[in-house]
Order: structure tokens, then sequence, then C-alpha cells
């Protein structure tokens, strides 16, 4: 395959530094031109080879390698009537209509809503919401079975491998995606690289579709996300090696170089092509997003700063059990925190974990979003969000229930950039929608019906509407309930 | 409190003693409350609850008020007893990946069997006082297997505010015979078997004054010392019990066969991801078992059929069982456990637990299990005195305990957590930094 010259004088420009707000739109319509003059000017390069040898060419990071070839599967236009709805965005509808058709959320309104030319569903005592959606996992790149063959998750080989990509790792035969459907109603989520390095590599967002290949589950036009690491697990892992980092400041020390290299790279409009600084230039532009792993409050503010030094904006800290010390702070900055509802303890930089953490950052105005970061809480991130919205209400804040579905919805949606398409049960995203059999910030209520994209994916009253994966067939178990 | 052991020679029968109650425990009557005996029943509404002398003398509806002793009215919180966590490690860490503050592995030590837990138990554990704030007031806490298969010998403890935790020591061996005994013994389950049936054969012999075989060891590593086969002899006597951890349905037959090799042993099957395939076997054998409550991944190949439905299907088919604590991110979430297990009834296809069998498979069957059958985990006549009301229904994960008593002695709630709470409850700083704020 050859793609014309165009294409990579245009994507050498999205290297430009600092760009932020027309980069991402601009690549976006690079990708598209090149697609079509890629396919359509096949039979033209061939005439160009009279005079001079063919010119040898890797399609570009904004021609989109790996691209997603996720469709929506074939859905029914669909009301979901007489349920108490929790619209994602803050909003609370008693006895709602719920109206999607073509993949496509049509309204979320009262009973007034015309069901007319739409299969009825009956959602009296039961409750929907957005798809939930989990902004850390590791399903597929660190899957069960969980045995040495399958880690995939960390390429602990050097502080900094910002030149991974975690969608190069994994496995859509996880049968952790179709427990996360079942039980927890999950229809997106971000895998991410694992956090022995302080620069991991890129994270991939995935609709929670079955799929033979990971590009069958990429949302499309999901920005990447970028893992960065703070704190105990990059100095331990490369320290206990006896190389750099083996402390905090070394941590900051190897991430500020390693930012200013690729600045000069950005800068460079000659320099050689450079996978990893391609993914760091990307932060810089803004068009890739900054997750950070980081428990301590004083570490985060210290991110910050770095941030602020560098030039490149943390989207979120992820594991931030101390980010209800500096509520403020990260209002300010703008900055989400992705948190447990209640871990605690099981290292150094976690040991001040408290229920409170959501809900005091909720009080400062902050953004917060609930995560899992684990194959089992990645099925019960509404219980977790339950968990952290009680420990609040305990001391008398009144953090509403649509506020605490918003936690593990709209919000996380933002912090991966995926707002404009779903998240909420706005007209015109994607039908993403959960029917849940009873409220689902009770441990009583599981998903009895979830919607990706208007298709109907998983059915608790439809044996068969459930996905299993390769690895699970001719075992004992196999299409269980699980 | 101490409720004592007699744990007498190695090889003696262990007896049980509940000691007397202490000079702090309240008297008093709960009434208004939404009671949970915690034997399997539903919830008893408008009961009441008589505690006297650091025991239960009633609970449920239409029990007379003593005149002699105060009145609490519970507004129609929910009244349950204590929860019971088995198994754990409480008490014998602080924090998982420091080193140095945490015993539960002695990976470097020529000892496993021997290994006793109740020396080492720290009451000031920050995990057992939010365990506490968790409504949790016994559990049963053990090493875990490193060095050789066997863990060590576990104990039952309280999770209340005085400085004796231990409530029996020495109350279970456990050991590892699935994969990860596999590993520890040499990269086969066979090489666990042999080491498992040498041990017990060695310490039978001790028993019986027969000549000893030497360590068994490998690569300068003793995986039996002299002192493990010791440890051994009252597994092998049947009078302390043996806690096996294994998750395939073949290594369930395998070691409920063993049964028939050894006959005095005691044995609780730990873990049982597969038990469901084989729950007849188990009921049949009448062994015990505390089974993760959710795992439901092929985690590993020996896992391979787990179900959130594994402890309703056992329930089912007649085995007693209880909720692994230790499966679980941190034990606080006993509660959330159980009640996911009452979700499941609502799931065609699935096997859950009814709401009073869940709330059972937290408090009186783990207690049972633990050889405290009726005297804890239950709000019945006799029962130690643990007693905890609620701000909503326990096994939903908003709800926590707002009084918790153990043993008749109303307990702190406070931890390390509760005081962050209180310092971060605002970040105003105008006049002191937060330091200052204590």
């Amino acid at each position: 395959m050859s793609y014309t010259k165009h294409c990579i004088i245009e994507a050498r420009e999205t290297r430009a530094p600092f760009r932020a707000v027309g980069a991402s739109l601009m690549a976006a319509v690079v990708l598209a031109a090149c697609s079509t003059t890629g396919s359509a000017s096949a039979g033209d390069d061939s005439s160009v080879a009279l005079d001079e040898a063919p010119k040898l060419a890797a399609m570009t990071e904004a021609e989109g390698p790996f691209p997603s070839t996720y469709n929506p599967y074939p859905g029914v236009a669909t009301a979901l009537v007489g349920a108490t709805v929790y619209d994602g965005a803050g909003g609370k509808i008693e006895n709602g209509t719920v109206l999607f058709r073509d993949a496509k959320v049509v309204a979320a309104g009262d009973a007034l809503l015309s069901t007319e030319g739409y299969t009825v569903i009956d959602g009296t005592g039961k409750f929907v919401t957005p798809g939930i959606i989990d902004i850390h996992s590791h399903l597929g790149d660190y899957p069960s079975p969980s045995v040495a063959a399958h880690s995939d998750g960390n390429e602990a080989t050097s502080p900094t491998t910002p030149d991974v990509w975690a969608e190069h790792s994994v496995w859509p035969q996880d049968p952790g995606f179709a427990r996360a459907l079942a039980n927890g109603g999950i229809t997106a989520l971000q895998v991410l690289p694992g956090s022995a390095n302080l620069m991991g590599g890129r994270s991939v967002t995935l609709k929670n579709v079955s799929s033979r290949t990971v590009q069958g589950m990429k949302f499309p036009g999901a920005p990447y996300g970028f893992k960065m690491a703070c704190g105990e697990n990059p100095k331990r892992v490369y320290g206990g090696r006896g190389r750099k980092p083996s402390t905090r400041m070394g941590n900051f020390a190897v991430n500020r170089q390693t930012w200013f290299d690729a600045i000069e790279y950005a800068n460079n409009p000659d320099a050689k092509r450079d996978l990893g600084k391609e993914t760091l230039a990307g932060v810089l532009n803004g068009d890739i997003l900054v997750h950070n792993h980081c428990y301590r409050a004083d570490e985060m503010a210290l991110v910050m700063d770095m941030a602020k030094e560098i030039g490149y904006k943390v989207t979120a800290f992820h594991h931030a059990v101390e980010a209800y010390k500096i509520g403020d702070l990260l209002r300010e900055n703008d900055v989400c925190s992705a948190i447990w509802a209640d871990w605690y303890g099981f290292k150094m930089e976690a040991y001040d974990g408290i229920l409170e953490n959501a809900a005091f950052l909720h009080k400062s105005g902050a953004c917060v979003v609930i995560h899992s970061d684990s194959a089992q809480d990645i099925q019960r991130l509404n219980q977790e969000a339950a968990k952290a919205q009680a420990a609040g209400n305990r001391l008398g804040m009144d953090i509403s229930d649509a506020t605490t579905i918003s936690w593990i919805t709209l919000n996380a949606a933002k912090a991966m950039g995926i707002d404009d398409m779903t998240g909420s049960l706005e007209p015109g995203k994607m039908a993403d929608v959960v029917l849940w059999n009873g409220d689902p910030l009770s441990i009583y209520s599981r998903p009895e019906k979830v919607w990706i994209d208007g298709a109907l994916m998983f059915d608790a009253m439809d044996r068969k509407r459930r996905p299993v994966s390769d690895f699970e067939l001719g075992q004992p178990g196999e299409g269980d309930v699980k | 409190m101490k409720d004592i052991l007699i744990s007498g020679l190695l090889g003696a029968v262990s007896a049980l003693v509940i000691a007397a109650s202490p000079a702090t425990a309240q008297d008093v009557t709960i009434i208004n409350a939404k009671v949970v005996v915690g034997d399997g029943s539903e919830p008893i509404e408008n009961g009441t609850v008589v505690v006297r002398g650091g025991k239960v003398v009633a609970a449920g509806a239409g029990v007379s008020t003593p005149g002699d002793i105060p009145t609490m009215d519970a507004g129609g919180a929910w009244v349950t007893p204590g929860l019971f966590a088995a198994v754990t490690t409480l008490g014998i860490w602080d924090v998982g990946a420091v080193r140095e503050s945490n015993d539960q592995r002695a990976g470097s030590a020529p000892f496993s069997a021997a290994l006793d837990t109740s020396d080492i138990i720290n009451p000031n554990s920050q995990h057992i006082l939010v365990s506490r704030a968790a409504g949790i007031t016994r559990a049963s806490t053990t090493t875990m297997p490193s060095s050789s298969i066997f863990a060590g010998q576990g104990a039952i403890i309280d999770l209340d505010a005085d400085a004796k935790p231990v409530m029996q020591a020495k109350a279970f061996q456990m050991v590892e015979l699935g994969e990860r005994g596999a590993a520890i013994s040499g990269g086969s389950r066979a090489a666990a078997y042999v080491l498992f049936r040498s041990a017990l054969r060695e310490a039978a012999a001790l028993g019986q004054g027969l000549p000893r075989t030497p360590e068994i060891g490998a690569d300068g590593e003793v995986m039996l010392s002299r002192f493990d086969a010791e440890a051994l002899r009252s597994v092998v006597a049947g009078t302390q019990k043996l806690y096996v951890s294994v998750e395939r349905a073949s290594d369930i037959r395998a070691v409920l066969a063993l049964k028939s090799e050894f006959p005095k042993l005691d044995m609780v099957l730990v873990g049982a991801s597969e038990g469901w395939l084989v729950a007849s076997d188990i009921a049949r054998a009448g062994v015990p078992v505390l089974a993760d409550g959710l795992d439901d991944l092929p985690e590993s190949f020996e896992e391979l059929a787990a179900t959130q439905s594994n402890i309703g299907r056992m329930t089912d088919a007649g085995v007693t069982v209880a909720i692994n604590a230790s499966a679980m991110e941190n034990t606080r979430r006993l509660s959330q456990h159980a009640g996911n297990l009452v979700a499941l009834e609502r799931i065609p296809g699935a096997a859950g637990l009814s709401w009073g069998e869940a709330f059972a498979a937290i408090s009186s069957i783990p207690a049972k299990i633990s050889g405290y059958g009726d005297r804890v985990g239950v709000l019945k006549s006799g029962a130690l005195g643990d007693v905890v009301i609620w701000d909503g229904d326990p096994l939903e994960v908003g709800s926590v305990p707002t009084k918790v008593f153990i043993g008749g002695v109303e307990q702190s709630l406070q931890s390390h957590q509760s005081r962050l709470r209180e310092r971060y409850i605002d970040l105003d700083e105008s006049d002191q930094p937060k330091g200052y704020d204590w």
C-alpha cells in the first residue's frame, strides 16, 4: 500500500506543539481525506514510478493505523417506559420514557413522550441509566486466566515506554469483558497499560462488544489516553534493578527530561520518526489525554506543576486515594480524580484511603469518577459509587442518586474525551443504555438488559443473549450465568 | 475480652470455655428493633434484644423487657449479631506492600505448620479497627502458606478494644493443595500430596512413639521440620481443624477422599470455586466450606467453572457454606458480598441466597464452622453479647453500624480513617495549617 505525500506532510504538522484546540479536529479531517485518497489513488501511484523508484512510506499517525472496525449491531427502535431514569448528566425522571432508534438516543423524557413506532418495553419498577463506563481497566491486557503467558500490561523494561500501545496487548477473548457487561452494565471502558513505568504507554478506549479482534472493539472516534504513574511503583521496579528512578525525585527528573526531549522533537519537522515521542507530542498537542496513576496528595500537586512547566494537561489522576486532601487544587486545575470507593492499606501510598474521598471531592467542586482497576470491581461500579455516596450523605451532604450515577457515566466519558458521543441519554448520543431490575445504587439490583449503540447485547431474561468467550467453550460452566 | 481457650499440650483435646464477662459489659434491652437473629431466619420487625452480663439473654418478638436494666430504643433500626469473618489475616499486617509491617507469610523461615498466629495478633491494627466499624466482631485469622503447603496454626479472635484479642489459639491448620500448593512443593500437585501424606504420617508416628523420618527438604529448604510435624499431631488426631485451600472440582474430590485415609481429619474447604460441580459429594462428606462469594472468572485453570452461583448451589445441595472473608478486596466488604448473593435470587439461571441465609453466611455459619455454633454470630440466649445497630439494611453497601457491642461492651468506631475524615471534612487553613487540626 502507498499513500500520497499530502498525508505525510499533514501528519507532520500535527506534531507542532501547543495547538491544542484545533489539532484533534484537523487530524480527524486529514485522516478522512487520507483514507479516501489512499484507496482511490492506488492505481495512479503505480504510474508515477516511470522515472523514479517508488518511495516507501508507512502510514502516519494521522492516518490512524489500527483503525476501529466496530459497527453497531442491528437493533430495533425501542421505547423504555415507566422506569425511573437517571440520565447520566445529573438528571432524574420518574416514570420516564427513553427512546432510541438507529443506534442513537432519540429522547429521554416523561410519560408524555410518544412511543409510536417503537417497540415498548415496560420498565415499571425498574431503572434506566446510560451504559456504565469504566475509565480504568486492564481487561484484555491482564486477562483471565491470569497466567504468565497473558501478562501483557506492563512493558517493564524501561521507566519510560511511551511507544507502547495497550491495544496491542488486548486479548479480546478475555472472559472479563462479558462479566463486566452482564453484571456491571459496562458499555465502554478504557484499557490502560500498567503502572510499573513512569510513562506506561497509550491506552485504548473500547466498546464492550464481543469481537474477534481488538479493532472490532475500538471505540470509534475516541481519543487516545496516555498512562503515567507516580510514586512507589516506578521507583520500586527500577530502583530494585539499581537504575534510575529509585526515588520520587528520580521519578520527576526522568519525567521532566523526557518531556524536554519530546518538546524538541515536536518542534523539529525533520526529526526521525520516533514512536514514543510521537505519543508525547500528541499529549503536548492536546490530542492525547493524560491519565496519571497517583495516590498521594502532595505528589499530585507536584505533577500538576510539572504539567504547567511542560505545557500539557493532566486529564485525570487515577487511584487518587488522597485526592480529598486537595479537592481545591484539583478543582482549580480542572483535573478529575478516578478513584475506588474503599480500597486502602495495601501499599504505603494507599494508607490514607477513606470512604469519604469521592464525597469530599464533590463537595470541593472537583470532578469525581469511580473506577475499578479490577476484573471484579468492574462488575459492580454501581455499588462502589453507592458506597461513596453513602459515606458523604452520612455526614449530612446531600449527594443525589442522579449525581452519583454521573460518577460512573458522564464524568467518566468526559475524562475519556467521549462525552460528546456517550455517557448520558442526550438525544443524538450513542444508544448505550442499561435497564436495571431495580435501583442501580442498591446491592439487590442487577442489569436486566444492556444495549450498545441500540443493539441488545445482554438480556438476563434470555440465556443465549450473552457473549461466551472462545476460551470458555467446552469448559465446565460454559454459558453459565456466572 | 478473652474467651478462653484451653489448649493443652500437643495432641490434647481442646476445650472451649467462655470466660466470665468483663466488668465493663453493659446490661441493656434494645427495643423497637428490626431484629436479625442470624440463624438464617428473616428479620423480625419491632423486636427486642436483651443483653445481660455480656451475653444475649433473649432476642426476637414478644420478648419481655426486664425492669432492672436500661432500655435503648432503636427507633426501628436494624439490630443484628456481630459479623464473623472467616478466614482472614486481621491483626497480622499493617500495610500489604510494606514487608516489615506484614507477618502474613514467613517464606524464608524453616517453619510452616508450627507457625502460631496467636502469638502475633496486634489488636491495634487499623484493619481490626476498620473491620470493627463495619460490624465485624469476631474472626479467624492465620498466616498464609509460603515456605511449605502448610500455613500454620490460625487463631479465633475478637475485634474488641481490649488488649486480649485471642479467643482460641491453634484453632485450625491450613494447607494448600491446589495450584499454589503444587508450586510451593516443587511444581506438581503430585508432590503436594506426597508432602501432605508424609507430613501427616510423620505426625501420626510422633503420636505413637514410632521412629521419625528426617526433615523433608529440597534444595536446602526445609518443607517440613520436626516442629511442623509435631504441630500436625492434633490435625491427624482430629482435635484441630484442617482448612484445605482448594478450588478445582477434581481437587475437591481428591481432598474428600483423604478422609478415608485419615479418618479423623476435621476438614473445612476454603475457596472451592468449583464446589458447585461436586456439591453432592461435599454434602455427603459433611465437610463445610468457606467459599469465595463472587469469584466468577476463570482466573486460573483451577477456577474455570467459577460462578457467583457457587454458594447458592452448594447451599441448595445441603452443604454448610459461609462466605470466605479472604476472597475480597478488604474484610469490611463481607456484607457487600452477602448482599450480592441475595441479588442473584432474581436472576434466571442463577442461584443465590435468601436475605436470612445470606446474613447467616457471614454470621452464624462461619462461627459454627469455626467451632462457635450457637455462641457467636447469633442473637440467641447464651450467645456472646455481640450486637450491632445499623443505620440501614446491613447488607446494603451504603449501610454502616451506629453502635457495636462486643461481649456486651460498646466499642469505639474510631480509626485512622475516621480521624482523617474529621480533619479533611473541610480544607479551611485560614487560621492554622491542617497539621494543627486534631
